[in-house]
């Protein structure tokens, strides 16, 4: 299991989504990926990305101005 | 063993993909949907800049459909092919700048790539002849599966019944009976059969997904093109499009006014690549300046800003505008009255 970052900052939905789902594309089940953002809607649209795709939300948080979305790869 | 016959099916977000979705889901076939994002999508995240919009719903519909669907959603940025799509339409725009049929050539011709490199059987689209004057007509329906090269392998279940049979027909993995025979551009029928599927909450259907048909919007686009000279647009162009009061009192420059704290808040993110200014002396608006001003204009620019502010009816206020060689000027300025402003400086 390796844990890799993506900075989705400035990106409006459904870039941060399509960006993630580009990333993890490149990951093996298991890794763990840590995705940075600005934009609001992705504390929807990335756990709902992820629901329907397989993969686990681990933590979503809001530090200062930015979404800090961290999920584990599910099987692909 | 049977093959486990799958379709790739175009997801908008909308009532009518979702239904045409459901129905071939109903008849056993393995469904996934693709949406394609042109960087024109009206989201509700692209509303949500704006503080006024913020009882919309943040939801992006198109994953929320694919989850009511218990369908997987591939979401693909098309922003660099659409290009070509929005400058160069063989079938022409619309009412606005809407190329809607080779738009919808384009994205049925990029879901049959999909489906050939994903071993998919076929696709599905939710278009109903009559649903839209442009593109969805008993006429354009034959042009979009041929200039797609989709052919007999795009299926079209609201409508199937009023076209030529299609491959998956023919081969018995659908079985027309159980598809439909929609026309027009009345939606009960889609209001109906949502109720059949027990389908009870769904985006407002019936256009409103594309800011291309959106006459304010292109207009504003027109406007970018001919001040460049160019047919030409990157991302960050058409989002700020989106966003606040542009004007524009020569071709040299125009200004984008932050409208309130939202759109204020979204134009921060481009302070590093403009020159932009804010009254210090009142509260006021962030505003960003395109193009190449000379001092004058700045003047002028500054001007324009206080009239947004609090302090418009003031005498004097002072604005800030920082360059993008990192130079700060401040400069007293009277701000514009109402009366003063020219219609046609309002893109």
């Amino acid at each position: 299991m390796t844990t890799h970052s993506l900075n989705a900052r400035r990106l409006l939905c459904p870039l941060p989504v399509i960006r993630t789902q580009d990333k993890v594309k490149q990951l093996q089940t298991g890794d763990e990926l840590e995705v940075i953002c600005t934009d609001p809607g992705v504390m929807q649209d990335i756990p709902a990305w992820c629901r329907i795709n397989g993969h686990k939300i681990l933590s979503a948080t809001q530090v200062e101005g930015e979404y800090v979305i961290v999920l584990r790869v599910g099987s692909q | 063993m049977n093959k486990q016959i799958k379709a790739v099916s175009l997801i908008s977000g909308g009532l009518d993909s979702m239904l045409a979705t459901k129905a071939v889901l109903e008849q056993g076939i393995h469904v996934e949907g693709i949406n394609f994002f042109t960087g024109f999508c009206v989201e509700g995240h692209t509303h949500a800049i704006r503080k006024r919009d913020s009882d919309k719903p943040k939801r992006n519909n198109s994953l929320w459909v694919a989850e009511q669907l218990g369908i997987k959603l591939h979401i693909i940025d098309v922003i660099e092919e659409y290009k070509n799509v929005l400058i160069n339409p063989k079938h022409g725009y619309g009412a606005n700048l809407n190329p809607c049929l080779d738009c919808k050539v384009f994205m049925v011709r990029k879901a049959k790539q999909w489906m050939e490199e994903n071993g998919f059987d076929f696709i599905i689209t939710g278009e109903v002849i009559g649903q839209r004057p442009m593109s969805q007509r008993k006429a354009t329906m034959p042009i979009i599966a041929a200039q797609s090269g989709a052919d007999d392998r795009l299926v079209r279940p609201l409508c199937a019944q009023n076209l030529p049979e299609t491959l998956p027909e023919r081969e018995g993995w659908l079985d027309r009976e159980k598809l439909f025979n929609f026309s027009g551009r009345s939606r009960k029928p889609q209001m109906a059969l949502a109720k059949h599927f027990e389908i009870a909450d769904y985006a407002q259907p019936a256009g409103g997904c594309c800011f291309l048909t959106d006459e304010s919007y292109s207009k504003k686009l027109v406007d970018l093109w001919q001040t460049r000279g160019h047919k030409d647009y990157e991302l960050d162009d058409i989002m700020l499009l989106k966003v606040g009061r542009h004007l524009r009192p020569n071709p040299r420059f125009k200004v984008i006014i932050a409208r309130e704290d939202g759109e204020g808040r979204f134009l921060e993110g481009y302070k590093k690549v403009f020159t932009h200014l804010y009254c210090v002396s009142h509260q006021g608006p962030l505003a960003l300046i395109d193009g190449s001003p000379t001092d004058e204009d700045l003047q002028l620019a500054a001007r324009l800003v206080a009239r947004y502010g609090q302090g418009r009816a003031a005498e004097t206020v002072e604005v800030e505008i920082k360059l993008l060689n990192g130079a700060v000027k401040k400069m007293l300025v009277a701000p514009f009255l109402e009366t003063e402003m020219p219609q046609d400086w309002f893109i």
